[in-house]
């Protein structure tokens, strides 16, 4: 690893070690590793955003004389209402932001309605109308666990009618599902933020301070 | 205070220390933990085995360097048993870090394949990874839903030319390629919402195989596609990865981890019960205390 490289390490290194300073207490090291890296990322975002979207598909697609004439002129559309967009900015020319947002709202509720339909709504309630007593015991189980849970979770929210009696038994019994699943999420979130700080220590012991090969 | 005031009132200070020290010596010292592997990562597993080599796969890396620890071993594992295979890749970064992981995990596991090895009895005769015969990698560009809608009737849409600006028509291993219809499935290793981007626009519209590999945070939320038959496989978190490469008998960062992650749970674990005692015990004095005991 060359000069530069050594330096990228060590650099990443105190950083980590800023970020990790504040587990004991808000400190100056903590402050700075901070701001290093919202500032960072609100630069690095910036170029992204300039290269991506107005360079590569705005002004290469304008300047582009193998393409259409149409072709040429549909990018200047998206260009004019992303100015709009900014007319926000100012009080009295403010509403014509209205007319992107309008354009984005119809276009992404076009494209969600019907993919979204689908595959979150039609799919996952076809998955839950199972027979539940076909297969071996363990996917009697399951399935029965799948019914129950999705009815009496569907239960605990309807909140048309008092959950008492046997209502409010099913009721309970979705709280206790929600519960689990909520629990399952919480313990793979642990799992997930352990593998963070697992890859922490990757880094220090083994790429900055080389005690692990 | 009595002892059960002190157990509920902790100072988080202690724990964070505790864990670290856990953390550091379960690090320091090698031993191995098993793993068992569960049936939805053999899924994936038995997916990638079964192709005829030469088929071609497209893997999806739109993960930021904030989950490179997670899911750059799922990468590493998965993409070394395609390469071991000889099954040829696709590889598109949506995420906008995301070229720079792949761009990594291409250069490392390139390196990798150089050497000879044997996994599971098998010997592989290590070789030349090239740009374009084993790989091509489009890159990223915005707009992930278009992308993958995009995709759907040709990949030139989205990519005209791959991230390196050769142009889709002069890859060797594009010709013929148009859209996913002429992929064996797609693996999407992701640390946000293109996953929903990747089931919904993707797999829902072109119904092409879908297997995911997600963080820890995302892994539960995603069940229930598991169980719809819209994806037939998910990695979750670092355990995901100690799956794969057991299976693949590829130990690597992942396997290595589960040692840490399995006393860092138990510690957890520990001061969870602990609190709870103190809790319960401080309820049922107070309780005694009512009733003049």
């Amino acid at each position: 690893m060359g000069f530069w490289g050594q330096f990228g390490v060590w650099l990443a290194a105190l950083l980590t070690i800023g970020i990790i300073s504040f587990l004991y207490k808000d400190n100056f090291l903590y402050k700075a590793c901070e701001a290093i890296f919202v500032g960072i990322s609100a630069g690095y975002w910036f170029i992204v955003y300039y290269w991506d979207n107005l360079y590569k598909k705005f002004y290469l697609q304008v300047t582009n004389h193998d393409l259409t004439s149409w072709e040429r002129i549909i990018p200047w559309v998206g260009f004019i209402l992303g100015v709009m967009m900014l007319s926000r900015l100012f009080e009295k020319i403010g509403w014509l932001s209205r007319w992107p947002l309008a354009f984005i709202v119809g276009a992404t509720a076009g494209l969600y309605m019907m993919i979204y339909f689908v595959s979150n709504a039609m799919a996952q309630v076809a998955s839950t109308i199972i027979p539940v007593f076909i297969g071996d015991w363990a996917t009697i189980i399951a399935n029965f666990f799948i019914v129950a849970g999705t009815f009496c979770g569907l239960v605990y929210f309807f909140f048309s009618k008092e959950h008492k009696g046997a209502f409010g038994l099913a009721s309970r019994v979705g709280i206790w599902f929600l519960m689990i699943t909520f629990g399952a999420s919480f313990g793979y979130t642990v799992m997930s933020r352990m593998s963070l700080m697992i890859g922490r220590l990757d880094f220090l012991f083994g790429t900055w301070l080389g005690m692990i090969k | 205070m009595n002892i059960f005031d002190k157990m509920m009132r902790l100072d988080r200070r202690w724990i964070f220390l505790f864990l670290i020290i856990v953390c550091v010596v379960t690090y320091i010292i090698p031993f191995k933990v098993p793993i068992h592997v569960v049936p939805e990562v053999r899924s994936i597993y038995d997916f990638i085995d079964t192709l005829e080599p030469g088929k071609i796969v497209l893997i999806a890396i739109d993960y930021d360097p904030n989950n490179l620890a997670e899911l750059q071993p799922m990468t590493f594992a998965i993409v070394e048993h395609c390469w071991r295979r000889k099954i040829k890749i696709i590889f598109t970064a949506l995420s906008q870090n995301g070229p720079g992981m792949a761009e990594q995990a291409i250069r490392d596991i390139s390196d990798s394949m150089k050497v000879d090895k044997t996994y599971n009895g098998k010997f592989y005769k290590g070789r030349e990874i090239k740009n374009g015969i084993d790989y091509t990698f489009l890159g990223y560009k915005p707009y992930y839903g278009l992308v993958i809608l995009g995709m759907g009737q040709d990949f030139r849409l989205p990519f005209p030319t791959d991230y390196y600006g050769t142009p889709l028509d002069s890859i060797p291993m594009m010709k013929g390629v148009l859209n996913y219809d002429q992929t064996a499935g797609v693996i999407d290793i992701s640390g946000g919402s293109i996953t929903d981007a990747w089931i919904n626009y993707g797999q829902g519209r072109f119904n092409f195989p879908l297997a995911l590999g997600l963080t820890g945070v995302m892994t539960a939320q995603y069940y229930p596609y598991l169980g719809s038959g819209q994806i037939f496989g998910i990695m979750g978190g670092l355990l995901g990865a100690a799956e794969y490469e057991k299976l693949a008998d590829n130990p690597g960062r992942a396997m290595g981890g589960m040692r840490i992650q399995l006393y860092a749970h138990m510690v957890i674990i520990l001061f969870i019960v602990m609190g709870n005692v103190g809790f319960f015990m401080n309820k049922r004095k107070k309780k005694l205390r009512e009733k003049g005991i």
